[in-house]
């Protein structure tokens, strides 16, 4: 079995007109960096791996994580986590709450909890469990966001322009972040951006497409 | 839903041309034609339901584009919006007994200005309210139909690009009413069709206001289909079948004549588009615009507040602005009977109001599910059972659930009202459920929730406020609904709306004042907790405070 992201010889499409093709495999911890102008489908590559393709949209080909094939599975079976550019924390649950909602079901109350503050310790939000998150500044919300999805224990990381709402500070220091968290768990990862510099830090392969 | 509309149709069509074999009469005949255009009431009738529709939409619209184009995004117009909802959720009904305490000739507004400036010291022998032409009737109706546009309105103004197309205009010349008109209007028009529609055919063929205001000798047509579908002798109910026929024609040909109406102001819009006018009149016809908006409010809320000291009114003799004494023995009196109304109301608006959120909440979920998208057709679908007038169908379907031997009562009501309040819920609930940020949904799956632990879990409750708003809206519609209560109930549903209808031709103001006071209640508390319960729930979530 082969751990990894591998996207074999898939072709999106729409209305008969080809959108773009890809034939990558992306090993454990290894980043590829998808790059392009927008509106020329990077997202649409994104939502054919979540399981999430409009259906207005055509794909071929197949994806597979760790050796299955989940090119048909639900969305909710694919163990692929994702971020956007927006952090897209649940409005209506608390920081901890939205953590406990990525979190994987079992353990009893008080080790779901510990572990949740865990989290939020590893990102320096200690204490942080009881605030809206409408209240946390930006870098915050980053955090929270991606420690939300490491909790729910993905196979493979998906980041759809993940740092482009940040300012020039934060940016550096939330990307980092999260790649080193991605590589730490041994995570594929595919990006993608129209920042070069943020494909440069990725530093792992970069195509372009719409050439 | 199209399956009662139709199979009332039917009902009415057969015993239009003479065949009811419950009463052992079977046709084809042309009878009961004959007799309709015998009875010398007729050309009245027409007339008046054509003038009462035509009149209150064009005015109502009017009135909601003129203040739209003036004032949005002012002061006085934001005003107007917070006091939108509250003054929808009064009954038909309740307005309409308001607005004829304010204005008859011994009404609240003749007293409160005698004897000082009229001098009267008993009313003045004046037929305002159930005047000849209908005109009260007329604005009775006007006055509900305006938030209702107003409403309409606003959600299509969202879509429009309102703002930049004014500030564009106003830079190049225009004044604000002159440049919303000519950038802004065909835009929302073309939105907000469907809803006029449906407010022509409802002016034209409503029951409720026109029993309370309208006039009696002889009464619009619609009331006249009422009385021949209670009469006691089962034969002129073939008579009732052809007025409610000849009733769906005049609707339809009011509508082909509105949309000959619309042909006719493009054509004259777009010259007076191209002519370049920056618009001299803009600041005086956008006052009086306004001014008949606060009017239209104003009858609404004044008329609630009259219907209140009514109910608590003890001797209140004719020139004095207030009763002598409060008291309570009205309520003491009625409250037993309201109680049960109130029951049966809240019973059936409860069951519809919820069976129609739960279906439209299905329909919507599917919808986002499967990728499927409703057309421009499908819209029209939803609006049908609201265009074909209640007059048209329910006297049919009441015929032929007697036919079958179907015993009338509280189901088949529910069933009635349900038909009539799906479209409303579902078009409160469709905008902001489709508005909801799909790929909250791509995450939480991602989160590994199922279909429907997203469902549950992040988008109810994130659409808690426009779910209990749309719920809201279904109580109200259902709590207002007067013609299906009655002739799908036979009689024997008493809602507090068939209960303060029949209490027109009394006559008793206290007794009035009391079941009006509650049916608005009925409605207006469901939209309150609507507000109210979301933003407690959410107190500590800023993010949903505006959601």
């Amino acid at each position: 079995m082969d751990k990894g992201l591998s996207l074999r010889h898939v072709t999106i499409s729409k209305g008969g007109a080809p959108l773009l093709s890809v034939h990558h495999d992306i090993g454990p911890g290894e980043v590829l960096t998808v790059m392009g102008p927008s509106g020329v489908g990077k997202s649409t590559l994104l939502a054919f791996i979540t399981g999430t393709l409009a259906p207005d949209f055509q794909a071929t080909g197949e994806v597979c994580l760790d050796g299955h094939d989940i090119t048909h599975a639900p969305p909710h079976q694919r163990r692929v986590g994702i971020l956007f550019q927006d952090d897209l924390l649940f409005p209506h649950l608390s920081v901890g709450a939205n953590l406990a909602f990525g979190l994987q079901p079992g353990g009893t109350t008080t080790e779901r909890k510990a572990k949740i503050a865990e989290a939020l310790d590893e990102v320096g939000l200690s204490g942080f469990e009881t605030r809206d998150p409408a209240t946390l500044s930006g870098g915050q919300k980053a955090r929270v966001a991606l420690m939300r999805m490491l909790l729910s224990e993905p196979c493979g990381l998906l980041l759809d322009e993940p740092f482009s709402r940040l300012d020039a500070a934060l940016r550096a220091q939330v990307r980092d972040m999260v790649f080193d968290r991605a590589r730490a768990r041994e995570l594929p990862v595919l990006m993608v951006t129209h920042d070069a510099e943020d494909a440069r830090a990725a530093g792992g392969v970069i195509v372009t497409l719409g050439d | 839903m199209l399956g009662p509309v139709v199979a009332g149709l039917w009902g009415t069509l057969l015993p239009a041309f003479g065949h009811l074999p419950a009463a052992g009469i079977t046709g084809p005949s042309l009878d009961p034609f004959r007799d309709l255009f015998d009875w010398a009431g007729l050309p009245r009738a027409m007339v008046l339901s054509v003038s009462t529709g035509l009149i209150a939409t064009a005015a109502s619209l009017l009135i909601v584009m003129l203040i739209t184009a003036g004032w949005s995004g002012t002061r006085p117009f934001r005003l107007l919006e917070r006091l939108l909802s509250p003054l929808l959720s009064v009954p038909h009904a309740a307005a309409a007994f308001g607005l004829a305490f304010l204005i008859a000739p011994s009404g609240w507004l003749s007293r409160l200005v005698s004897p000082g400036l009229t001098g009267w010291d008993r009313p003045p022998d004046l037929l305002i309210v159930q005047d000849t032409w209908g005109l009260t009737m007329t604005a009775g109706l006007i006055v509900k139909e305006v938030p209702f546009l107003l409403l309409i309105t606003l959600a299509a103004l969202g879509q429009a690009d309102a703002r930049r197309s004014v500030a564009i205009s106003q830079a190049l010349g225009y004044g604000r009413l002159t440049g919303w008109l000519k950038t802004v209007f065909p835009r929302v028009y073309a939105q907000i069709r469907p809803p006029i529609y449906v407010v022509l055919a409802y002016s034209m063929s409503v029951v409720d206001v026109a029993v309370i205001l309208g006039p009696n000798t002889p009464p619009p047509l619609s009331v006249q289909i009422v009385k021949w579908m209670s009469d006691p002798d089962l034969a002129m109910r073939l008579e009732g079948a052809a007025g409610a026929l000849l009733q769906l024609l005049l609707v339809i040909g009011a509508l082909v004549f509105w949309r000959l109406g619309e042909m006719a102001a493009r054509v004259i819009g777009q010259r007076w588009i191209i002519a370049g006018r920056r618009g001299r009149f803009d600041a005086v016809t956008a006052q009086i615009a306004l001014g008949f908006g606060t009017a239209c409010a104003l009858a609404v809320l004044l008329g609630v507040v009259v219907l209140t000291i009514w109910s608590f009114a003890g001797y209140w003799g004719f020139p004095d602005a207030l009763p002598d004494q409060l008291t309570w023995r009205n309520w003491m009196r009625h409250g037993p009977g309201t109680m049960e109304a109130l029951g049966e109301t809240a019973l059936i608006a409860g069951i519809v109001a919820l069976a129609a959120l739960i279906l439209t909440i299905g329909c919507l979920e599917a919808e986002y599910r499967y990728g499927l998208h409703i057309s421009q057709r499908g819209i029209w679908l939803l609006y049908l059972p609201l265009l074909i007038p209640q007059t048209a169908f329910l006297p049919g379907l009441q015929t032929l659930l007697l036919g079958i031997g179907a015993d009338v009562g509280r189901g088949p009501v529910m069933a009635a009202h349900l038909v009539f309040v799906l479209p409303y819920v579902f078009l409160s609930l469709a905008d902001p459920f489709r508005a909801w940020d799909a790929r909250m949904g791509t995450i939480a799956a991602a989160l590994r929730a199922s279909p429907n632990g997203v469902l549950w879990r992040v988008r109810l409750p994130m659409l808690l406020r426009p779910i209990l708003t749309a719920l809201a809206v279904g109580l109200a519609v259902s709590v207002g609904q007067y013609l299906p209560t009655l002739l799908i109930g036979g009689g024997r549903v008493a809602t507090l709306t068939t209960e303060a209808v029949a209490l027109a031709s009394g006559g008793d103001r206290r007794a009035i004042g009391v079941y009006g006071l509650m049916q608005t209640g009925a409605a207006l508390v469901p939209f309150a907790l609507a507000l109210l319960v979301p933003a407690l729930v959410w107190r500590n979530r800023r993010g949903l405070r505006h959601g």
